[in-house]
C-alpha cells in the first residue's frame, strides 16, 4: 500500500490488521483482533475504552514496546512489526516520547536529571541545556534542580511530559496522563499537551478520561480489542 | 549509552545503596584478604621448613636403625637398636667409603642444662669431632669437642647460641647437666633458625659422656650422621654407605635391611609436601569464603534487579537496549568486587604485617596469591553479576513498567 504514496500522504502511524494474542492452546486470548489504525502527522488522538478493552496492549504496540503476533505496523513509512528488542529501543528512544500515569520518575533525580534521561541513550553531549529548555517549555524552567518529590502532582507530570519532549520525538504517547491528578492538575497537562499539538506534534492520549476527547482532533473507542466507532472530533 | 555513562550510572546507584553496597563489598574483601593471609602463612611456614633443612647441609645422609619396611611389616622408623659403633668405625674406613667425608655417631636425649644464672631445657647430642662438619656448622668461639675428649669422656660441653645466651654462659663457665659439672668449652656460630627443631637451640658433648653419664645406651647409636664430600657425590656416598652397613650386619639381602638411610634431599620433599598440602587446604578454605562472597554479589545484584523492575521498565521505554542494562548491571556488580578485592588487599597486607607482631606466626606475601586473589574477586563478581544482568535486560518494558 505504501508503493505510489508521497511521504506526505503516508500517515505517521499505519497499523494493518494488527493481532495480538497471549497465552496458548485453550487459555488463548485475543487482546487485539485484527485491529487497523492510522494516524496523521500533526494529529492529536484520543483512545478510548474500558479496562481490558485491550488499549494497554494497543498502547504497548504503538510504543513499540511490544510486536504484534500478527499484522504489519508502519512508524513513519518504516516497517516495525518484525524488529528486533535493540532496534526498537531505537525507534523508541528516537523517535516515541512516552507519558505514564504514574510520572516514572526516578526519585532520587533531579527534575533535569530525570529529563535528561533519554539523552544518555542516544550519546548526546548537549544534554544540561536541552533538559532545561524542554522544563522551560512546560513552564518548569524553575525547578530544574528540584527532586520529584519536592514537587507537585501536576508538576511531577510536567516533568514528565518534558522528558518526552526533550528528544524532539515524531509521537507523544500518554497512557492515561491524568489519571493520577486532580481536576486543576488534570487541566494544567491537558492544556500543555493542547499546546504541544498546536506547535505541531502528533500526539497520541490513551485514557478513560472524557476531558481528554475536547482537545483531541479525533476519539476512537476500542472495544474486546476492535475498533468500534471512528467519531470526528 | 556510552561506557562512560552507563559506569556513572552504575556507581550512582552503588552509592544510592551505600550500606547494602558496603555489606556486598565486606563479603569479598574479606575472601580475598583470608586468601592472601593464609597463603601468606602457608608459604612463611613452607619456607622455614626448607631453611631449616637446607641449613642442615644438602651433603647429609642419615642412617637410623629399624628397617623403615622389613618382609612388609613395618617395624617403625628406628625401633632397633641395631647401629654399633663398629659401623661408625666401617663408614669412616676411607678405602670403602672414599666419598664419605664425615662419620658422626649421635645420641640424643633431652636433658636441663643448669648455669649459675638460670637453667635451660635442651637437645642434648652426644657425638665426635665429625658432628660439627656433618652437620655443616662453624665455631661461634672456642672449640669444639675432640677425638681425645671422646676419648677420654671428658665433661665438656658445646653450646648453640640461643642455648648459651638463655643459660648466660660462655666459653670457660661450668654449667651441670644432671649434677655433673661440664666445662663450656664452645659456643657455636648462629644460623637464623627458629621455632620448632632450633639449630640454634642445642649442646654437643662427646659421644662416650653422653652414653656413659647422661643418656645411656653404651655400645649402640642412635643415629650416625654422614656427609658425602660433596653434593654431588651424595649418591655415591648412599651406595657405599648401604653396601658398608649391609656387610657388617651381615645381610645378603638388600630389602630385609636392619637401617635405612635418608638424605636432606628427601627430608626436604617431604616436608616440603606436607607444608604444600596444608597451604592449599587452608587457602581452599580461603577461597570458598571468597565463593560465598560472590554468592552475596548475586545475591544483592538480583534484589537490585527485582527492587528497580520498574526503573528498568522506565529505562527500557526511553530506549535503553538490552546490552545497555545488562552492561549496567555487570559493571555494578564488577564495581562491588573490585572496590572489595581492593580492600580486601589491603587488609591482607596489614594482616601480613599485624600477625607476625602480636601473634609469632610467620606470613610471606608474595606478589602471585595477592595478583591471583584480586583476580579471582573480579572474575567472581562479574560471574555472578552476569545472572542478575541478564534478568536485567530480558525484563519486558510493560511488564517492568506495571511493577510499582
Amino acid at each position: 500500500m505504501s508503493v505510489g504514496m508521497t511521504p506526505e500522504q503516508e500517515p505517521l502511524i499505519r497499523l494493518e490488521s494488527i493481532s495480538k494474542l497471549y497465552g496458548s492452546g485453550d487459555a488463548q486470548v485475543a487482546a487485539l483482533r485484527s485491529f487497523s489504525l492510522r494516524v496523521a502527522h500533526g494529529e492529536l488522538l484520543a483512545v478510548m475504552g474500558p479496562s481490558g478493552s485491550g488499549k494497554s496492549t494497543l498502547m504497548n504496540i504503538l510504543g513499540c514496546l511490544d510486536t504484534p503476533t500478527s499484522g504489519r505496523y508502519w512508524f513513519a513509512g518504516e516497517d516495525v512489526s518484525r524488529l528486533s528488542e535493540t532496534q526498537l529501543a531505537h525507534v523508541r528512544n528516537r523517535r516515541i516520547g512516552f507519558v505514564f500515569q504514574q510520572f516514572q520518575l526516578l526519585p532520587k533525580l533531579s527534575a533535569w536529571r530525570n529529563v535528561e534521561l533519554p539523552l544518555l541513550y542516544r550519546n548526546e553531549s548537549d544534554r544540561r541545556s536541552l533538559a532545561i529548555h524542554a522544563l522551560e517549555t512546560v513552564g518548569l524552567g524553575n525547578r530544574i534542580e528540584h527532586r520529584p518529590t519536592q514537587l507537585s502532582g501536576g508538576q511531577q507530570q510536567r516533568v514528565a511530559i518534558a522528558r518526552a519532549l526533550v528528544t524532539d520525538p515524531d509521537l507523544i504517547l500518554a497512557d492515561e496522563p491524568t489519571g493520577n491528578l486532580d481536576t486543576a492538575a488534570s487541566q494544567e497537562v491537558l492544556s500543555i499537551l493542547r499546546e504541544l499539538n498546536q506547535q505541531g506534534r502528533t500526539i497520541i492520549v490513551i485514557t478513560h478520561d472524557p476531558e481528554v476527547a475536547p482537545i483531541a482532533w479525533r476519539t476512537v473507542h476500542v472495544r474486546d480489542g476492535e475498533l468500534v466507532q471512528l467519531k470526528a472530533a | 549509552m556510552s561506557i562512560l555513562h552507563t559506569i556513572e550510572t552504575g556507581l550512582r546507584s552503588l552509592f544510592g545503596h551505600r550500606l547494602r553496597s558496603v555489606l556486598t563489598t565486606l563479603g569479598i574483601l574479606f575472601g580475598v584478604a583470608a586468601v592472601i593471609a593464609t597463603v601468606g602463612i602457608g608459604q612463611a611456614s613452607s619456607d622455614s621448613v626448607t631453611a631449616r633443612i637446607t641449613s642442615l647441609g644438602t651433603n647429609l645422609l642419615t642412617v637410623s636403625p629399624g628397617s623403615t619396611v622389613s618382609g612388609g611389616v613395618s617395624g617403625g622408623g628406628a625401633s632397633a637398636n641395631s647401629l654399633t659403633m663398629r659401623d661408625v668405625a666401617g663408614l669412616a674406613d676411607r678405602q670403602n667409603a672414599p666419598d664419605i667425608a664425615a662419620v658422626a655417631p649421635v645420641s640424643q636425649g633431652r636433658v636441663s642444662l643448669v648455669s649459675t644464672s638460670s637453667n635451660w631445657s635442651t637437645t642434648l647430642s652426644g657425638s665426635t669431632p665429625d658432628w660439627l662438619i656433618a652437620n655443616a656448622r662453624s665455631m661461634g668461639s672456642g672449640t669444639f669437642i675432640t677425638s681425645a675428649d671422646v676419648s677420654t669422656s671428658a665433661q665438656v660441653i658445646v653450646l648453640a647460641a640461643t642455648t648459651a645466651s638463655n643459660l648466660g654462659a660462655g666459653v670457660g663457665d661450668l654449667i651441670t647437666v644432671k649434677q655433673i659439672p661440664f666445662q663450656v668449652i664452645g659456643v657455636l656460630a648462629s644460623t637464623g633458625s627458629q621455632g620448632f627443631g632450633n639449630q640454634d637451640d642445642l649442646a654437643v658433648v662427646p659421644l662416650t659422656t653422653a652414653q656413659d653419664e647422661l643418656i645411656g645406651g653404651v655400645g649402640s647409636v642412635q643415629r650416625i650422621l654422614l656427609s658425602a664430600t660433596s653434593s654431588a657425590n651424595l649418591g655415591t656416598a648412599y651406595a657405599e654407605a648401604n653396601q658398608i652397613l649391609l656387610q657388617t650386619h651381615g645381610i645378603t639381602n638388600p630389602s630385609q635391611a636392619d637401617f635405612s638411610i635418608t638424605s636432606q634431599t628427601q627430608v626436604l620433599s617431604t616436608a616440603q609436601a606436607v607444608t604444600q598440602t596444608l597451604t592449599i587446604l587452608l587457602a581452599s578454605v580461603a577461597a570458598i569464603s571468597l565463593l560465598v562472597g560472590g554468592i552475596g554479589v548475586m545475591n544483592i545484584m538480583l534484589v537490585s534487579v527485582t527492587e528497580r523492575t520498574s526503573e528498568i521498565g522506565l529505562r527500557k521505554a526511553l530506549g535503553a537496549t538490552p546490552g545497555d542494562l545488562f552492561r549496567q548491571f555487570v559493571i555494578e556488580a564488577g564495581a562491588l568486587t573490585a572496590v572489595g578485592g581492593l580492600l580486601g588487599v589491603a587488609t591482607g597486607l596489614a594482616a601480613g604485617y599485624i600477625v607476625p607482631r602480636t601473634a609469632n606466626i610467620a606470613v610471606t606475601i608474595t606478589p602471585a596469591p595477592v595478583a591471583i586473589a584480586v583476580a579471582v574477586a573480579v572474575v567472581v563478581g562479574l560471574v555472578f553479576g552476569v545472572y542478575p544482568a541478564l534478568r536485567a535486560a530480558r525484563l519486558a518494558p510493560i511488564e517492568a513498567l506495571r511493577a510499582q
